[in-house]
């Protein structure tokens, strides 16, 4: 190895630093205010670790703080019920996820293994749908929801996604013409009907696509915004996303509650965390796969 | 109308498509058809068409009918003609949010893409494992609403660490979403942090596909690294590098939450970007029909540079082959 090939290789990794610790970084900020002192930061903003070390922040977001308490620590008085929130992402982002890969598949089974009369055309109808963006669909999708009397209910937010999604059928049913015909020969032999091979075949071989459909639309689902800010204003079904947009914009913007606003921030995104650890090798595979496709 | 954005909208499905294997219909060699399939086919593809039909498709249509009335939500909507288009034409804020998403959208895209381009080269040619990639994505999980707030916390001009830093070097704060000239390209940067890792990984898998025989012999032709990513990384990439910029310019031209969240559109209307005055229309003012005929300016503007970009980049691929 020649020098400047050394020297090329310490750039490339001091860049490849630089960029980790800015896309990092902000994590542990998160961490760091969530357990600080909101009044004593102010003296100390600059400082690594958490300044006056307190669960404070943690009890505030959480509403187990008294209202003492809260004050004595620089509080406000905003509330959020995270653990509602967080059910409401939970039964939203689900829900939406289990009927949108389910109904994909099946549909995708059609096209692809299934001879059928007006296959090629219904299938590139679907297809149109792809290139459309969600913008356009979003305003008369809210009004359709208002007729039906559906605002403020999962099935107004869940219906809209849930039979269809042109990416999910266009993937598993690329997956699906790629596998080969033979054990799904014998069981039609055997005087299997399309349903049974759909079910008892081909289907479990697709596991490993729909498996990260699923990851991918769960994720879209439970960072989504703009859907769940136009058909709800009540925080009965309010998710989190905007539960914690909500706390933000309740509390008094002279002196924000960052300490508390942050600790909100990490339990929000913790279910996501928790995802990534377990599943974070199978995701960056996942994206690489959903490109080359 | 609706005819020509349907058949714009086809044409462009089949741009991206072209880099996944051929139609398959041809392909298939299942086993022969059988009647009884085309009755048990349908009842499978039934949610999905109807899905299509009640969610997508009629709203589509309505959308279009909407654009042209008069429509507040507790009343009908009356049908005007083309007065929402005049109006939108005169309306000077729509031109400024406007100029407003394509700046935005160009910064965005210009410095995500390449940012993300080094980065999936360089991991890619120092031979970096899955966990530092992992990592890459972790701002990819978040939500849009999270990303802005720990930003704007980061960058308060008083006690945010960036300008702790930033006034420890230069003697003053920025005021990054506070002024006019910071709001757009600071909103730019947070789209660029969420969105990096996500398009570093797509691009990466790109590079994989790469054989390593293709460097070798660029190699014993006494090729640089850099003749090398100019004349064979670069060429190879195009497909996957033209989808990512596509997919990039679409969700940066729809972008709001981390507008939303952060500065909703200020300070004076600086960072007021197409779909924060959407939504203000709509659901500030309820003037539902004129937000419609501005989704509808939108989705075309949309398919018209979708469909720009698929072109150029075609044009270009004659000479790279």
């Amino acid at each position: 190895m020649n020098l400047s090939m050394k020297l090329g290789r310490s750039v490339a990794w001091g860049y490849l630093i630089v960029v980790l610790l800015i896309t990092v970084f902000p994590f542990y900020w998160i961490l760091r205010t969530a357990l600080s002192n909101n009044f004593a930061m102010s003296t100390d903003p600059s400082s690594l670790l958490p300044v006056d070390f307190t669960w404070g922040p943690f009890k505030r977001a959480l509403g187990l703080a008294t209202p003492a308490e809260a004050a004595a620590e620089g509080g406000s008085g905003a509330k959020i019920d995270l653990a509602l929130a967080l059910w409401n992402s939970i039964v939203y982002a689900g829900l939406l996820t289990l009927c949108t890969v389910g109904f994909s598949a099946l549909a995708a089974y059609a096209f692809a293994r299934l001879q059928w009369k007006g296959r090629d055309v219904v299938f590139g109808v679907l297809l149109t749908a792809l290139m459309v963006p969600s913008v356009f669909t979003l305003l008369p999708n809210f009004v359709l929801m208002k007729d039906l009397g559906l605002l403020n209910t999962f099935g107004g937010m869940i219906l809209p996604g849930a039979f269809f999604s042109a990416f999910n059928i266009f993937f598993l049913r690329q997956f699906m013409l790629g596998l080969s015909n033979e054990v799904e020969e014998a069981a039609i032999i055997d005087g299997a009907g399309p349903l049974r091979v759909c079910f008892r075949i081909v289907l479990p071989m697709s596991v490993a696509p729909m498996a990260t459909l699923t990851l991918l639309t769960f994720i879209t689902t439970w960072n989504d915004y703009f859907w769940p800010l136009l058909v709800t204003n009540d925080e009965s079904v309010r998710p989190l996303t905007l539960a914690l947009a909500v706390f933000k914009q309740s509390s008094p913007q002279a002196s924000l509650d960052w300490a508390g606003l942050m600790a909100a921030t990490l339990v929000a995104a913790l279910p996501m965390l928790l995802l990534f650890v377990v599943f974070g090798r199978r995701l960056v595979n996942s994206i690489g796969f959903t490109g080359i496709k | 109308m609706v005819t020509t954005v349907q058949d714009s909208s086809a044409h462009v499905v089949r741009g991206p498509a072209t880099t996944a294997p051929p139609p398959t219909a041809r392909r298939r060699k299942g086993p022969a058809s059988r009647r009884h399939d085309t009755w048990v086919a349908w009842l499978l593809v039934a949610p999905a068409v109807l899905g299509f039909g009640v969610f997508f498709a009629y709203p589509m249509l309505r959308g279009v009918y909407l654009s042209f009335t008069e429509f507040h939500i507790l009343t009908p909507p009356v049908w005007t003609g083309l007065q929402n288009v005049q109006e939108l034409i005169d309306d000077g804020r729509f031109w400024h949010s406007l100029g407003v998403t394509a700046y935005f959208v160009v910064l965005s895209v210009v410095l995500g893409v390449g940012v993300s381009l080094v980065t999936a080269v360089v991991l890619h040619r120092l031979g970096v494992g899955t966990t530092v990639r992992g990592l890459m994505i972790l701002p990819f999980l978040i939500s849009g609403v999270v990303t802005a707030l720990v930003w704007t916390w980061m960058l308060d001009p008083q006690l945010g660490i960036v300008n702790q830093l930033i006034t420890w070097i230069f003697g003053e704060p920025v005021m990054f979403f506070g002024s006019g000239g910071w709001a757009v390209p600071t909103l730019a940067a947070l789209n660029v942090w969420k969105s990096m890792g996500y398009n570093a990984v797509l691009i990466f898998a790109g590079l994989q596909t790469i054989p390593a025989s293709i460097y070798e012999a660029g190699r014993i032709d006494g090729a640089s690294e850099w003749q090398m990513f100019r004349s064979l990384t670069l060429p190879l990439l195009r497909p996957i590098l033209v989808m990512v910029v596509i997919l990039n310019v679409i969700s940066a031209t729809q972008v709001f939450d981390i507008v939303q969240v952060s500065t909703k559109g200020g300070p004076a209307d600086a960072s007021l970007v197409l779909q924060m005055y959407i939504y203000d229309k709509a659901f500030g003012q309820f003037d539902f029909g004129y937000a419609a005929t501005m989704s509808l300016a939108l989705f075309l503007l949309l398919v018209t540079v979708t469909f720009t970009q698929l072109r150029m980049a075609r044009a270009g691929e004659s000479d790279t082959n």
